[in-house]
């Protein structure tokens, strides 16, 4: 089983052979071959929409993705929510010495699945090596560059009392799936992370709607989280109604134990769209023809008061704060 | 499993208990306390002081694991933490509360080794793994907790193993009940009892409470439907005029509890004075590790003499675990004190009661 090494972040023969027996076979796309110091891209003559995004995840395999997946799909969907058609991606890797690479090879290798079927090409990357225990096996960071699409701009100052709000689908698998890998509870379930680049859904929805006012991956923080930054400091509140939220019993029956509350739960694959009432049934209707938004669900509305809040009805009829999240969420003791 | 649950959450439901509550409630103010943090959430999560009328009061008690842990236990743990030939293995919450100098978490930044675990039996396990170091595992937690961290201790005792020691503050719930009627500090007229404490003790602890003090007590679990079913049968029982315990979490608490998890726990500990926040010491209240286990006593391996402890200065969590202030009577609470950088152990748990007073107790407008 080869291992890296120091040897293959010197800059010499071995990081060569890295490039070319890793990053090149596998991402395998002209501007990348060139092997150059950029690649050189032609950029059609639109707004172009630019993000980055680090990604450090343990297990490094889970139910449904793995770190690769999550590295491509998370740049993807930055893009993808801003309106924009994703085209190019950077990848630059910090790899722990010893790291098997095999296991290296498995990572590329998704990330390669996961760009072409997005439509996206991953042009250029760096590799660096460090010392046993200086990181915690790889970390790998994307940069993606993309083309405006939406003509309208996305916001949330377009919000405005009466627009629907709507998810993609489940929420709350991508963390339970994590929590689950981790083994540290002995608990039944079965859940695969939602991992998945969104902008097939997010271009079909650009496509078919004139009043989109703000599209959101709900990642780190959960759902509860992102609608509290949709209404921070603007004139607008949230209402959302926890009968329509669509969780997987499999993911209540982790969170009912542990105390954990699925709408603080991170997605990696979910979309949260704010629409005029006007188009709310036709960009559900949108959502529910796509293979990633099949579950989804009008789960609320904007309302002009109270301002800066997102408020739940409950199930049983009562209101609640939701508040953004607060440290972290670790199980109760008894 | 969510069927199950969904009966315990059904808007109907909750609204016809809610209209006998109404119906039978007092006309004069009487005071409630939940004692279980957990049902201090429920009680916050699902709103359920907006079905209730306004002569009903719920207090909440000092049942939060992390908010009752005395600051002289953080900073034993503190103080343990910086010998590097240990490894600290606690709860997660544990390493956010502020001792009198500094939190868990502050010295792990410092270079400590402090791993947080799920169960004490991943600090066995750590132990098992880690020969070369020492291993001492925070025990806190009640009667719930208390037999999972003695099976640890009988584990280790039946491997052998030499590197693997419990801190324990593990406390009972019935004397502090106690002490907080004894102390007549505020005029109590029930309990709402703690379900998963009762699930292993039995209902039976409860009784000197409604036969010596004249309060009735019912065991409730911790979905909606159970809070608001035990808040309508103490006021029953109020009504009447009589007092006695009642069990209404029957789907997870038998008579007599769980008399295995009992064994093992007497097995290992035995009651001792225990020092609470906010209550001070109460004789009985805690467990301490048996002569017989003294091995796996992290206090008998690790003596340390300490400074007295100090409470943060304007922190009012003493006064909130015993029910006599609501956390926004703190100056510290919302200003200063905050989940991200709380300055009491109350702030730190997701079950204590200034962290779901900040969570879930915005004003509606």
């Amino acid at each position: 089983m080869t291992k890296i090494t120091h040897a293959h972040g010197t800059g010499g023969q071995y990081t060569h052979d890295l490039i070319k027996n890793v990053f090149v076979r596998h991402f395998n796309n002209a501007q990348l071959n060139a092997l150059l110091d950029s690649a050189i891209l032609t950029a059609p003559s639109r707004q172009l929409v630019f993000t980055t995004d680090a990604h450090v995840v343990q297990p490094r395999f889970f139910p449904g993705g793995d770190i690769g997946r999550l590295a491509v799909a998370g740049t993807i969907n930055d893009l993808a929510v801003c309106g924009a058609r994703p085209l190019w991606l950077s990848a630059a890797f910090i790899i722990e010495e010893g790291f098997d690479l095999d296991e290296l090879e498995k990572i590329v290798s998704s990330m390669q699945t996961t760009a072409s079927t997005a439509g996206v090409s991953i042009v250029t990357g760096d590799t660096k090596v460090v010392n046993k225990g200086e990181a915690d096996g790889v970390f790998i960071t994307t940069a993606g560059i993309g083309i405006k699409l939406y003509s309208q701009p996305l916001g949330p100052a377009r919000m405005a009392p009466g627009d629907s709000i709507l998810i993609s689908g489940y929420i709350g698998d991508h963390a339970a799936a994590i929590i689950k890998a981790r083994q540290l509870f002995d608990i039944d379930l079965s859940v695969e992370s939602d991992c998945a680049p969104l902008n097939s859904l997010t271009e079909l929805l650009c496509s078919r709607l004139a009043t989109i006012k703000i599209m959101r991956d709900p990642t780190r923080g959960g759902v509860a989280t992102t609608l509290n930054e949709f209404v921070a400091g603007g004139t607008c509140g949230i209402r959302i109604y926890e009968d329509k939220l669509p969780v997987r019993s499999a993911v209540l029956g982790l969170c009912e134990p542990l105390g954990f509350d699925p709408l603080y739960l991170a997605n990696e694959g979910k979309l949260i769209i704010v629409v005029s009432s006007a188009e709310s049934d036709v960009c559900l209707d949108l959502l529910r023809s796509h293979p990633l938004g099949k579950h989804a669900a009008i789960i609320g509305e904007v309302v002009a008061q109270p301002s800066g809040r997102v408020l739940l009805r409950t199930t049983i009829g009562s209101n609640r704060v939701l508040e953004m999240l607060t440290g972290e969420m670790l199980p109760r003791i008894c | 499993m969510i069927r199950y649950l969904d009966e315990y959450r059904d808007p109907r439901l909750i609204e016809a208990i809610a209209d006998r509550i109404r119906a039978i409630a007092p006309t004069h103010p009487i005071n409630l306390m939940e004692v279980c943090g957990g049902h201090t959430l429920t009680i916050f999560k699902y709103g359920l002081k907006h079905f209730l009328p306004a002569s009903i009061n719920l207090i909440s008690g000092p049942g939060c694991p992390v908010c009752v842990t005395d600051n002289s236990y953080i900073d034993y743990a503190v103080a343990l933490s910086a010998r590097p030939e240990l490894i600290i293995a606690s709860f997660g919450d544990m390493l956010r509360v502020p001792g009198s100098t500094g939190s868990l978490q502050s010295a792990k930044a410092d270079g400590a080794d402090v791993r947080i675990c799920y169960s004490p039996l991943e600090a066995l396990a750590i132990a098992e793994m880690h020969p070369e170091h020492q291993v001492v595992f925070l025990g806190i937690g009640f009667e719930t907790t208390a037999p999972l961290v003695a099976s640890a201790i009988l584990r280790a005792a039946e491997y052998g193993l030499t590197n693997f020691s419990v801190l324990s503050a593990h406390k009972v719930m019935p004397p502090a009940m106690q002490a907080i009627i004894q102390a007549g500090e505020i005029a109590l007229h029930g309990f709402i009892c703690p379900g998963h404490v009762t699930a292993i003790t039995g209902p039976e602890i409860y009784e000197f409470i409604a036969r010596d003090h004249h309060l009735p007590c019912v065991v409730t679990g911790f979905e909606p439907l159970d809070v608001l079913e035990a808040i309508l049968r103490l006021a029953e029982q109020i009504r009447a005029g009589i007092a006695k315990v009642e069990n209404q979490y029957r789907r997870a608490v038998k008579p007599g509890g769980n008399a295995q998890a009992q064994a093992i726990m007497r097995e290992v500990f035995e009651p001792a004075p225990a020092t609470w926040r906010g209550l001070g010491t109460i004789p009985q209240s805690g467990l301490r590790i048996r002569d017989q286990y003294r091995d796996f006593c992290a206090e008998t391996k690790f003596p340390l003499t300490l400074e007295p402890a100090v409470d943060q200065p304007g922190c009012i969590c003493g006064d909130v675990m015993r029910g006599l202030k609501t956390p926004p009577e703190c100056p510290l609470f919302r200003t200063i004190c905050q989940p991200e950088h709380p300055c009491g152990a109350c702030m730190v748990s997701a079950e204590g009661t200034c962290a779901t007073y900040f969570k879930y107790h915005q004003s509606i407008p």
